[in-house]
């Protein structure tokens, strides 16, 4: 149901490294809970979607600096950083 | 250990004491309830606050789930990806618990990132079950419901996902609430599943449990989910209202096949219970039960694999330094991830990627509308749902961790609350082999002084929260 190829391909779209080892555990995990919820195909008729429970719309806010934490503060968990900033590994 | 001998033992012995006898217990429990302890900084912020009284929490020890911020100490959501991460501010909650006077002695143990019903998956170990060593004590809030239970705190929060804080009360033996979603701030808790969790408070009776919801509800402009309700829990133990008139829905879908003897057993007495003081009950159906647990693991697999995007080991936490940026990262979420929070975070993905998102993901939200309108329609002629919280009592470390599938099925009484938003409290009902049961009571939305005040005239009548467990 879900191939060694889906999984690498999804290990990468997440941005989790798999050995080639892995692959056919996961394959095997992942496609017996994919195929637990092939039950939802019996389910028919068409509703609308709830992405939220609540009938709270957009929130808004005057736009006014409130508090928040200071630079220092936001980069104390920081491993590398440089004046001011975090760094980064090489991107391209 | 309830709220108010714990406050008596602040005034007759002192903080310093309180503390050290918590930290006595847990050293002599050995259940692996906390990941971090900060008793020093425990008794400073306690000594500070002397003088300044007057909180209904003052001098009260309290344990705090480790996905909670908590500022200047390690909160680590039991993952080795946040190993060494000391949050620079405090969740809503927390600011609310040191405003009533509560002093946190540390962060609890948990299943990875909040994903499991066993407490089994935490980076830091298992979390054993005071009622029997050999036994989980639920999840993923273990850590907590264990401390509670093992009278090393009185008092502890969780968070409740897909029943985080119901399954670990039940499988402990003691009372846990899931809130209406949006009734609790989370404002500093680190995101699983954000559409369906809440923070929800773990202690050993009804009346503390209502104490520290009223503590720590209400709304939050931080929290954009907050919703601008008023809850009123004072009437909720009056033993004067009681729960004569009642009408109790009973829905048969939460007696599946799985359920245990004991617990179908226990459960109906605690029906017949409320039928003796006054409350009426009749059977209720709640038709797209059987889809609820597909729906809630689409959704909150999905949910995780986007929330759980920002640990790439650049702003805090646990981090490969290999290679290029892409290299550094998925090796960081490699070695920092646990395997099952590795699996939910490629399912979500799998399933709202292209060509599979309408399937799975779209699909999930549509069955979240027909599960909502199941309660919706049993709300018209009832004031609350009563059900067993798990279908079985605790059951073996190890028993059923390889099988994620069969660990997902555990939870088929309590995800169809969190799909839904509404309230919902878990109790000791009975046990089966020395092990407690629990009972799950649900309520409309922002009805949670109807369960509060139901499940307190139930403990009022029964024995069960009286009874201590064995192995501590």
């Amino acid at each position: 149901m879900i191939t060694r190829e889906d999984v690498r391909r999804v290990g990468w779209l997440s941005r989790i490294e798999l050995e080639d080892s892995e692959l056919d555990e996961y394959s095997r995990k992942m496609g017996l809970v994919l195929e637990y919820f092939g039950v939802l195909d019996e389910v028919g008729g068409d509703v609308d979607p709830t992405y939220h429970v609540l009938e709270i719309d957009n929130v808004f806010r005057d736009d006014v600096a409130g508090e928040m934490l200071s630079q220092g503060d936001a980069l104390l968990n920081a491993r590398e950083k440089r004046d001011g900033y975090f760094k980064s590994a090489r991107i391209v | 250990m309830s709220i108010d001998r714990a406050r008596e033992l602040v005034d007759s012995v002192g903080i310093e004491e309180v503390l050290h006898r918590c930290s006595e217990r847990i050293e002599e429990n050995k259940l692996n309830t906390f990941i971090t302890t900060d008793f020093e900084g425990a008794l400073t912020r306690a000594r500070k606050r002397d003088g300044n009284g007057g909180g209904r929490l003052q001098g009260v020890p309290v344990g705090v789930k480790d996905n909670i911020s908590t500022r200047g100490i390690q909160t680590t959501c039991g993952s080795r990806i946040l190993t060494g991460y000391v949050p620079p501010y405090d969740a809503c909650v927390v600011e609310r618990l040191k405003a009533e006077g509560a002093v946190i002695i540390g962060k609890t143990n948990m299943d990875e990132f909040a994903m499991g019903t066993s407490t089994e998956t935490s980076y830091y170990g298992s979390v054993r079950n005071p009622w029997g060593r050999e036994r989980v004590p639920g999840g993923s809030s273990g850590g907590s419901s264990a401390a509670v239970a093992g009278g090393e705190v009185p008092i502890a929060l969780g968070s409740d996902t897909g029943g985080s804080v119901r399954c670990p009360a039940s499988f402990c033996g003691v009372v846990g609430l899931k809130p209406t979603y949006g009734g609790v701030s989370r404002y500093g808790l680190i995101s699983y599943a954000n559409s369906l969790e809440q923070i929800g408070p773990i202690a050993t009776s009804v009346g503390d449990v209502a104490l520290l919801f009223d503590a720590i509800g209400g709304y939050d402009r931080r929290d954009s989910t907050s919703a601008e309700h008023e809850f009123d829990t004072s009437s909720a133990l009056d033993s004067d209202v009681g729960v004569e008139g009642m009408r109790i829905g009973v829905p048969d879908e939460y007696f599946g096949e799985g359920t245990s003897g004991a617990v179908r057993d226990s459960v109906w007495n605690a029906i017949h219970t409320f039928e003796d003081l006054g409350a009426t009950y009749e059977i209720v159906s709640m038709p797209h039960t059987r889809y609820a647990l597909a729906a809630y693991y689409v959704i909150a697999m999905s949910e995780a694999s986007s929330n759980l995007a920002r640990f790439d080991g650049l702003r805090y936490g646990y981090r490969v330094e290999e290679g290029d940026w892409h290299t550094s990262f998925s090796r960081t979420r490699r070695e920092g991830f646990g395997e099952e929070v590795k699996r939910r975070i490629l399912l979500g993905t799998y399933a709202l990627s292209a060509g599979y998102h309408d399937k799975y993901y779209l699909k999930a939200l549509k069955v979240r509308t027909l599960v909502k309108r199941d309660f919706e329609t049993a709300f018209k002629s009832c004031d609350l749902l009563l059900a067993p919280t798990m279908p079985y009592p605790a059951f073996k470390l190890g028993e059923k961790i390889d099988d994620p599938l069969s660990l997902y099925l555990s939870d088929v009484n309590t995800v169809p609350i969190n799909l839904a938003g509404v309230p919902a409290i878990s109790l000791p009902c009975g046990f089966e082999d020395d092990l407690p049961i629990g009972l799950q009571l649900i309520g409309n939305f922002f009805c949670e002084p109807t369960i509060l005040r139901a499940a307190h005239c139930f403990e009022q009548s029964t024995d069960f929260h009286k009874r201590k467990p064995g192995d501590v």
